[in-house]
């Protein structure tokens, strides 16, 4: 049984202009221990989506899909109060800007403490002990000391250790990794990306990795899903898509790796899309 | 900390040295004689204008003299009224607790409702509720608070005949001041329907003085509200899980509180401004009224005194709202 | 001032009029805006026709007709269709020719303030050092003061009266003038226009006022309609106080001082000027919300 089964997913927002919609008849699973990199330019819906299934969207967003099972529970029909039981705990999201996901006003120690307690129920010195843990296995430097630290205390790349610590408390089954990298610096990227496949594999979950990098893809990435303008263009594993991409987009998007460029230009995703471009309407 | 408390200081210091310069050359701007506006004495010979003036130090430098009250300032003396001959000081500590009772009530007012208005407003932002909520705190704003005060006086002294028109407490009762706050007093005094009377003579007075400072944190909290509720860690501590209250109620309120709590500290300037209304209308023995009082009997002393008086509570209070600010912000404490 | 249509130099080159259309636009999807806008309008009608529209004269009095009631009450007459004040002046045609003075006010005062501290403050801000010191540690000192406490010993110093009463409110306004002058001339004189502008040899008198203001009108504006209604309600303030407009005068904030000893015999006598008053105020802070949603782009989507 897969871990997440999605089932046309249609994500519209509505705006002065009217529906617009991002997310266009999306569907995709997930299995245990399975990492699936949904890859795309901004604006292809990949967030969108994701934000859906953790029940995130803004309340201007209206969502619908045919089906949409998470560990054999249907999340459609979930109330928010049940939702809640499960969002945060078996399965889990971090985010793109590390230093602006975390809480100014709060310790690192209180925002880990506090999944702990929402939803493990765990003694005042269970949640230390184990914060303490925590840090330290997702390489935090003197981890007792640091949970006394604002976040402004500490680097980006230290943030989203911090944040994968928060995501990881209650041992998800499913870890949303959007953009992780993107804001941090080039040499702090191979780290977490290091840190989020070993705690992967250490821990068993399926990991769903959102990117536009197909580096990142290519580096960690058991199943690939292309997305353009809200519609998936192609799903294939990570091998055959890179050898044998068969839709226009991805070769395009393949071939704007900078290992790939000829001469002194880079290729444009536009020099490629030419007839494959669906006629619905794209946003960030 | 310390060295942000001593930055502080630094330019506190010559503020209010500049606040004491006005304070004491306004006297001199004054048309006609300072040392007949000084001693409250219109007609008198040369000899006794010679004394008188040589008594209030008027045949000195400026400068000497400036730096003589400015010597008595510190001090604590801020010399004697002319009406009452009594000493500035004495007059401002038996009138300032009256005051300070009035508008510690009117601030506490405003916060517990203006607060919660503001989130309500931003959560439910957009909708009928936002707008009802907004609106009336743009009439708020806008309120002439010493129209205000007679209206509430008309409806609620007039026509249902619940509270008193004027004063701090009813003249059936009468007890020694001890803390000066009529409030703890009237509780002291064990005299029975005491406090009940208290409080029912400050309510309307609450209201007119809360009034605006109600409606300025109203706007301010649900516009840092909508900031915040923007915000990336908003969303993270969603996708933690955590109940909307949570998310609101602690995430989001503490950081946007750190602009709300700067609001606060700017409503004590508002508060004394408007105590001088509200204090007149509903005859309340604080400074404002003593202040409008001593205009009308050019009891110039009093009113250089008390010019300086406020505007060093003010100054002190936004000090203490800054160090406060540093606490709840740890951008600032580390 | 308020007005939003003159609140721009209206000039016919395309692009100042594609900005005031742009302007147009999100200030009129502000509805509560709109409905202070239309209301300002229909005060400043009001008050340039008040010796047409008014059924009296603001200053006569009808001996045999104090403290009428409104024509709605019982004993109210049709003459005297708001009632009739303590020495039988007509309310409705006192309130009239009091927009007359509250507006006059509002522009005098703002007016005063707005010039003088643009002035002070270009000065702080372009020569900056020690001017700028002693300038700003001044408009400390003047901040420090509750605003209408400093008002009203200033009128006490310079005699009550409206023209004394509006110069003190002025003074008391002029400093966040001079603060936002400072702070955007400060941000300014770094940019490469003016830069350009210096090299090209424009003199620093010329380069402060024609380069570098035009650039800063935006928060000048909306602290300009603030600064309207505060002096409105501040100048209302010191005559209910007895130290602004002195009787037998038709301002609103006066006209409330005279009536407060009937205040639970005659309820429209202190009612009505005081409407005013708020109605004034509020048609003006509405204008003022939507000029700063409108000039402001950070807050436009907001």
């Amino acid at each position: 049984m897969p871990l997440l089964e999605i089932d046309n997913l249609v994500v519209e927002f509505a705006t002065a202009a009217g529906q617009f919609r991002a997310v266009d008849g999306v569907s995709l699973s997930v299995e245990p221990r399975e990492v699936l990199a949904i890859v795309g330019e901004s604006g292809s819906g990949k967030s969108v989506s994701m934000l859906a299934v953790m029940g995130l969207l803004p309340w201007t967003a209206k969502v619908t899909a045919d089906r949409m099972d998470f560990n054999g529970v249907d999340l459609m029909n979930l109330s928010p109060a049940e939702r809640r039981k499960m969002v945060g705990k078996d399965m889990a999201m971090i985010f793109q800007e590390p230093m602006a996901s975390l809480n100014p006003c709060f310790t690192v120690g209180f925002q880990i403490e506090e999944v702990l307690a929402v939803h493990m129920g765990m003694s005042r010195a269970e949640r230390r002990a184990r914060a303490i843990e925590l840090l330290d296995l997702v390489g935090i430097p003197e981890p007792t000391e640091r949970l006394q630290s604002f976040p402004h205390q500490m680097s980006g790349g230290q943030c989203q250790r911090v944040m994968i610590a928060i995501a990881i408390a209650c041992n998800p089954k499913l870890l949303i990794a959007d953009e992780p990298t993107t804001a941090l610096d080039v040499t702090i990227q191979k780290q977490i990306l290091d840190l989020l496949v070993s705690l992967q594999e250490q821990y068993g979950m399926g990991l769903i990795m959102i990117t536009h990098n197909m580096g990142v893809v290519a580096e960690t990435a058991d199943r690939v899903i292309v997305q353009y303008k809200g519609r998936k263009m192609e799903e294939a594993d990570v091998l055959t898509l890179f050898e044998n991409p068969k839709s226009n987009y991805t070769r395009a998007l393949l071939s704007a790796l900078p290992d790939n460029a000829t001469g002194d230009r880079l290729p444009t995703i536009s020099d490629y899309m030419t007839d494959e471009a669906p006629a619905a309407g794209a946003a960030s | 900390m310390l060295r942000y408390l001593l930055k502080r200081l630094a330019v506190l210091v010559p503020t209010f040295i500049g606040v004491s310069i006005i304070a004491f050359t306004f006297i001199r701007l004054l048309p006609g004689d300072p040392v007949a506006l000084m001693s409250g004495e219109r007609v008198m010979s040369p000899e006794r204008h010679a004394m008188i003036s040589h008594e209030l130090g008027y045949d000195r430098p400026v400068v000497i003299q400036y730096l003589d009250y400015l010597r008595g300032v510190v001090t604590g003396d801020f010399g004697n009224s002319i009406v009452t001959k009594q000493p500035i000081l004495d007059q401002f500590l038996t009138l300032f607790p009256a005051t300070l009772e009035l508008s510690f009530c009117a601030i506490i007012f405003a916060i517990v409702l203006g607060i919660p208005a503001g989130i309500f407003a931003a959560i439910k932002r957009g909708t009928f509720w936002d707008q009802t909520i907004m609106g009336t705190a743009l009439v708020g704003y806008s309120m002439p608070i010493f129209w205000w005060g007679l209206l509430l006086i008309i409806f609620f002294s007039g026509i249902l005949q619940w509270t008193p028109v004027s004063g701090r407490i009813s003249l059936l009762y009468f007890f020694p001041p001890v803390t000066g706050f009529m409030l703890i007093d009237s509780l002291l005094s064990g005299q029975a329907g005491a406090f009940k009377s208290a409080v029912s003579h400050l309510i309307l007075p609450t209201i007119v003085l809360g009034t605006i400072p109600l409606a300025v944190i109203a706007r301010q909290t649900r516009s840092a509200m909508l900031e915040v509720l923007g915000e990336d860690y908003v969303r993270t501590a969603r996708a933690k899980g955590l109940s909307p209250f949570r998310v609101v109620g602690i995430h989001a309120l503490r950081n946007a509180m750190i602009p709300v709590i700067t609001t606060i500290g700017l409503q004590v300037g508002v508060l004394l401004a408007g105590a001088i209304l509200t204090e007149t209308i509903f005859s309340w023995p604080g400074i404002g009224k003593w202040m409008v009082d001593s205009v009308f009997r050019r009891d110039y002393p009093v009113i250089q005194g008390g010019l300086l008086m406020i505007a060093g509570i003010i100054m002190v209070v936004n000090l203490i709202v800054d160090l406060l600010y540093g606490l709840i912000n740890p951008r600032i404490r580390h | 001032m308020a007005d939003p249509s003159t609140a721009q130099p209206i000039s016919l080159d395309p692009s100042r009029r594609r900005q005031l259309a742009e302007f147009w636009y999100y200030f009129s999807e502000n509805r509560g805006a709109v409905i202070g806008f239309w209301l300002f309008v229909l005060l400043v009608i009001v008050a340039l026709l008040a010796p047409l529209i008014a059924p009296h004269l603001p200053y006569e009095q009808y001996r045999d007709a104090v403290l009428v009631p409104p024509f709605w009450e019982d004993g109210g007459q049709a003459a005297f269709p708001l009632g009739t004040d303590p020495v039988g002046r007509d309310m409705l045609s006192r309130l009239l020719y009091g927009a007359r003075y509250s507006l006059f006010i509002g522009v005098v005062v703002t007016t005063i303030a707005l010039v003088g501290g643009i002035f002070i403050g270009v000065i702080a801000g372009y020569f900056g050092g020690w001017i700028d010191t002693v300038i700003m540690r001044i408009m400390d000192v003047i901040l420090a003061f509750p605003s209408l406490l400093l008002a009203l010993v200033l009128v006490a110093v310079l005699g009550p009266g409206l023209t004394n009463a509006m110069i003190a409110i002025a003074l008391v306004l002029q400093p966040h003038f001079v603060r936002l002058t400072r702070a955007a001339v400060m941000t300014e004189k770094g940019r490469e226009y003016v830069t350009a502008a210096r090299v090209s040899g424009a003199g620093s008198l010329r380069l402060m006022f024609r380069t570098i203001l035009p650039n800063t009108t935006a928060p000048l504006i909306v602290q300009a309609t603030l600064s309207f209604s505060s002096a409105i309600l501040d100048a209302a303030a010191l005559g209910f106080l007895g130290m602004g407009a002195q009787p037998p005068t038709p301002e609103w904030g006066t006209m409330l001082a005279e009536a407060r000893e009937f205040i639970l015999r005659a309820w429209w006598v202190v009612t009505f000027p005081g409407l005013a008053i708020l109605i004034t105020v509020l048609a003006i802070n509405l204008v003022g919300d939507g000029l700063r949603d409108a000039l402001d782009p950070k807050l436009k989507r907001s």
